[in-house]
């Protein structure tokens, strides 16, 4: 299993969050949506000029800026 | 019984659906004491309870972030309500449960609606809410709020729980072990210390230290400086300790323990079926469409077109309608009102004034309506989503395009309801960026001034010139926002993370009571404001008026006129109906006596308080090309855009002159001294960045929360007006126009 930067991952690539290195009022709302270590995420999509991303949680979706989706570490599914 | 209970839950948990449906029309909205977070409280009643409801804003947490989650926060330390109600979106348990454990460690008594459950069903999760309940220690009931199912019953658990009375402390979970023991030593701290307070449980004050929440930090720093520095010393150690060997903060390992918590609930029994990441939802096969790289930019053009039409076109009937009822009104003051300044002042300074703002009645109606419609449909988060990156560019956020559009993003608009629009923007800074630079837009009003400056002096490029127009705007508007937003309104932008919510039909009670509490809203607040500062617009533009001896010149001239036409001419002006045709030489005569009629009114502007600030202000605004006309054609503006085309025509003694109908002023601009295309082009500058309408300022004061603002737009927007219709003069005259 690969350890990918959340900006690199390709659409519909799944894989679960293994740190969120965001601090301050980014890292409190990311992990205010849900997003801390262990939680299962897949790539929906982007926006099309590429940023945002959407990501798919297991209740909901939820879309980042590709900036503050550099804070966070995914364990890619093969 | 009588209770107060609090409605909290995420955004999009069904939270105001579950509010109307409990509540209905027994509905009151205010604001939050010193903020514009708005309140909305009502009553329900079961059996021989009456419960006081509160609705607090939606929130997925309880931090002191935003003004939201503060609001939330404060109302139920403060106010101590009997219980909260806390509406958990079934499909989505795991975060909202996040909430939900924020309350229980507050220690206030919760009730947990389990709200969608259809939605969740459908999704395939299936939800043990016993297990649930006995597992989180709280009454869990299951609703469908959309269609007010499990709402007695919810309010019965409700009742129950507050006469049973059996609440038992605040949640008290593990947050590993350095950070349990630091809540164990602050916690002894805060014993019997002057920050103890019976508001706020020892562990969780001492926890919002670990977590260096600024409010309640600040607070205890102003209450007991020593007690809350050593219990700040305590938190950093925590802090760095945890740093250095795990590299994390304490806030956030706080947050994973929370999370850790909930999981290990869901996976005792509570959830019988998982939901399946890989699964296909029907809101998931409708974003593959509409959120496309392609065909998501389409349809968006599509939907704020169309949006567009149904406001501006629909509304021009009900518009027309309340208009109808103003010139009914003043031709009723007309009739029965004695000629004179009373006259003058209902007519022209209160009807005419107030008409004005009830005319943009319907409009706001239909705008929000319409907005009401994307928003809770889900389409403008998807909006949002899609121009993000664009509007980022300039320190925006992709929710402002709606405001941009409302106001005149498309020529034609309205900058009243696009104020108002930004209320859809989360981000504070991104929020104000946007409502003080929406009013550069091209709205209705200002159409008419353009087409005259247009037809008199660009006649050959009609459509080029207004094309340049709008791009002028847009420009003008999306730079000024990125100034704003690296001077005045300085900072980082506000983290975009935001939900996608899933599609869904917006129920009709929800769009009806949403539509009218913002209209009857601005019906109240502007209404007054503007009634006052039309009168004294109408006092500037009359007062002091012309000397007597004055006005008998002009008397005098009038009756030589009349005197020195023949005595058939002077029966039939004196007996003229407008059904009945004048002679050639009867027409020659009035046509006289009407020019001396606008030379008097032309004259009386001059000398008015008004006329005199357009006189002195003349050595300045030369530099942009204007004359003391123009000067008070734009003071008048500030009542309303078109009031420019209307009181040019006053200052040109053609007397009134009906803003659709400009040909012959426009051929006497265009013939006039002093105008060249040069001055035409510095006044559709000017016209477009100067001060907003008065009924936009007093919109923008409000929705920005202080008048500060409000008086910020009027004079930022008329320096930067000025500037570049200098500029364009200076250059337009230097390149020979």
């Amino acid at each position: 299993m690969a350890q990918l930067n959340l900006r690199q991952m390709k659409k519909n690539q799944s894989g679960t969050i293994s740190a969120v290195r965001a601090a301050g009022e980014l890292g409190r709302r990311i992990r205010d949506m849900g997003i801390v270590s262990g939680t299962q995420i897949k790539i929906q999509g982007r926006a099309p000029l590429y940023d945002p991303v959407a990501l798919r949680l297991s209740g909901y979706t939820l879309t980042l800026r590709n900036r503050e989706a550099d804070y966070i570490e995914v364990e890619v599914d093969d | 019984m009588e209770a107060t209970i609090a409605l909290a839950g995420n955004p999009n948990s069904g939270k105001t659906t579950l509010f109307n449906a409990l509540t209905g029309a027994r509905q009151h909205i205010g604001n939050y004491p010193g903020v514009t977070v708005e309140k909305k409280e009502g009553t329900y009643i079961n059996k021989n309870n009456k419960f006081h409801v509160v609705d607090l804003p939606g929130t997925y947490s309880l931090t002191a972030y935003s003004l939201e989650e503060v609001v939330a926060r404060d109302y139920i330390l403060n106010e101590k309500p009997n219980m909260v109600v806390n509406i958990v979106d079934a499909s989505n348990l795991e975060r909202n449960l996040y909430l939900t454990l924020q309350f229980m460690e507050m220690g206030v008594p919760v009730c947990i609606s389990l709200n969608m459950m259809d939605v969740a069903e459908n999704r395939g999760i299936g939800i043990d809410t016993g297990r649930l309940a006995e597992l989180m220690g709280v009454p869990v009931i299951p609703t469908v709020a959309r269609r007010g199912e499990g709402k007695q019953a919810l309010m019965e658990a409700v009742a129950a729980g507050i006469e049973k009375n059996a609440y038992s402390g605040p949640l008290c979970i593990s947050y590993g072990e350095d950070i349990d023991r630091a809540l164990d030593e602050m916690e002894t701290i805060l014993q019997d210390s002057p920050l103890e307070d019976e508001r706020y449980p020892r562990r969780w004050l001492a926890m919002k230290y670990l977590e260096n929440d600024e409010k309640i930090t600040a607070l205890g720093s102003r209450k007991a400086p020593a007690v809350s520095e050593s219990l700040a010393k305590i938190a950093r150690r925590v802090e760095a300790h945890l740093q250095s060997t795990l590299g994390v903060n304490a806030e956030a390992v706080i947050a994973d323990y929370r999370y850790g918590y909930i999981r290990s609930v869901m996976k005792k029994g509570v959830l019988t079926e998982r939901p399946n990441l890989d699964r296909l939802f029907m809101s998931d096969r409708i974003d593959k469409v509409v959120t496309n790289r392609f065909f998501g930019p389409l349809i968006m053009v599509g939907v704020l077109l169309t949006l567009y039409h149904f406001t501006f076109t629909y509304s021009g009937i009900p518009v027309g309608w309340v208009e109808g009822l103003f010139g009914w009104l003043g031709e009723t003051a007309d009739g029965l009102l004695p000629e004179g300044l009373l006259k003058s002042l209902v007519i022209s300074g209160m009807i005419d004034g107030v008409g004005g703002v009830m005319g943009f009645v319907p409009l706001i109606m239909f705008m929000f309506l319409g907005i009401s419609i994307l928003e809770d449909s889900g389409y403008l988060a998807r909006v949002a989503f899609m121009l993000d990156r664009v509007f980022r560019v300039f320190g925006l956020h992709g929710s402002s395009v709606m405001a941009f559009i409302v106001s005149g993003g498309i020529a034609g608009g309205c900058a009243v309801p696009g104020v108002m629009a930004t209320r859809t923007l989360k981000s504070p800074r991104e929020r104000l960026a946007t409502l003080l630079t929406v009013p550069f837009m091209n709205c209705g009003a200002k159409l008419p001034v353009f087409a005259l400056l247009v037809a008199a002096f660009f006649p050959k490029n009609e459509a080029l010139m207004m094309f340049i127009i709008t791009l002028i705007a847009w420009t003008g508007a999306l730079l000024v926002a990125r100034l704003l937003r690296s001077t005045a309104i300085r900072g980082e932008s506000t983290p975009f993370v935001m939900e996608l919510p899933p599609y869904r039909l917006p129920t009709f009670k929800g769009l009806t009571i949403h539509t009218w509490e913002r209209t009857w809203q601005y019906i109240k607040k502007a209404g007054t404001v503007i009634l006052t500062v039309s009168v004294i617009l109408w006092a500037m533009m009359t007062f002091p008026g012309l000397s007597d001896d004055q006005r008998a010149r002009y008397t005098n001239q009038r009756s030589d006129i009349l005197n020195s036409a023949s005595p058939a001419v002077q029966a039939e002006l004196q007996h003229m109906e407008e059904s009945v045709a004048l002679s050639p030489a009867a027409i020659e005569v009035r046509d006289a006596l009407l020019a001396v009629d606008g030379e008097e009114a032309e004259a009386g502007l001059r000398n008015s308080v008004a006329g005199r600030i357009g006189g002195v202000l003349e050595p300045i605004s030369r530099l942009a090309g204007f004359d003391w006309r123009t000067n008070i054609a734009l003071v008048g503006g500030f009542a309303a855009k078109e009031v420019v085309v209307s009181t040019l025509g006053t200052a040109y003694s053609l007397g009134e002159v009906d803003p659709e109908e400009t040909g012959s002023l426009a051929g006497r601009l265009a013939a006039a001294p002093g105008w060249s295309p040069a001055v035409a082009f510095a006044l559709i500058i000017f016209t477009i960045f100067y001060a907003p309408c008065f009924v936009s300022v007093v919109c923008i004061a409000r929705e920005a929360g202080s008048w500060k603002w409000g008086v910020f737009s009027m004079v930022f927007n008329t320096v930067l007006a000025f500037m570049l219709a200098a500029i364009a003069f200076q250059v337009g005259r230097g390149l020979g126009f």
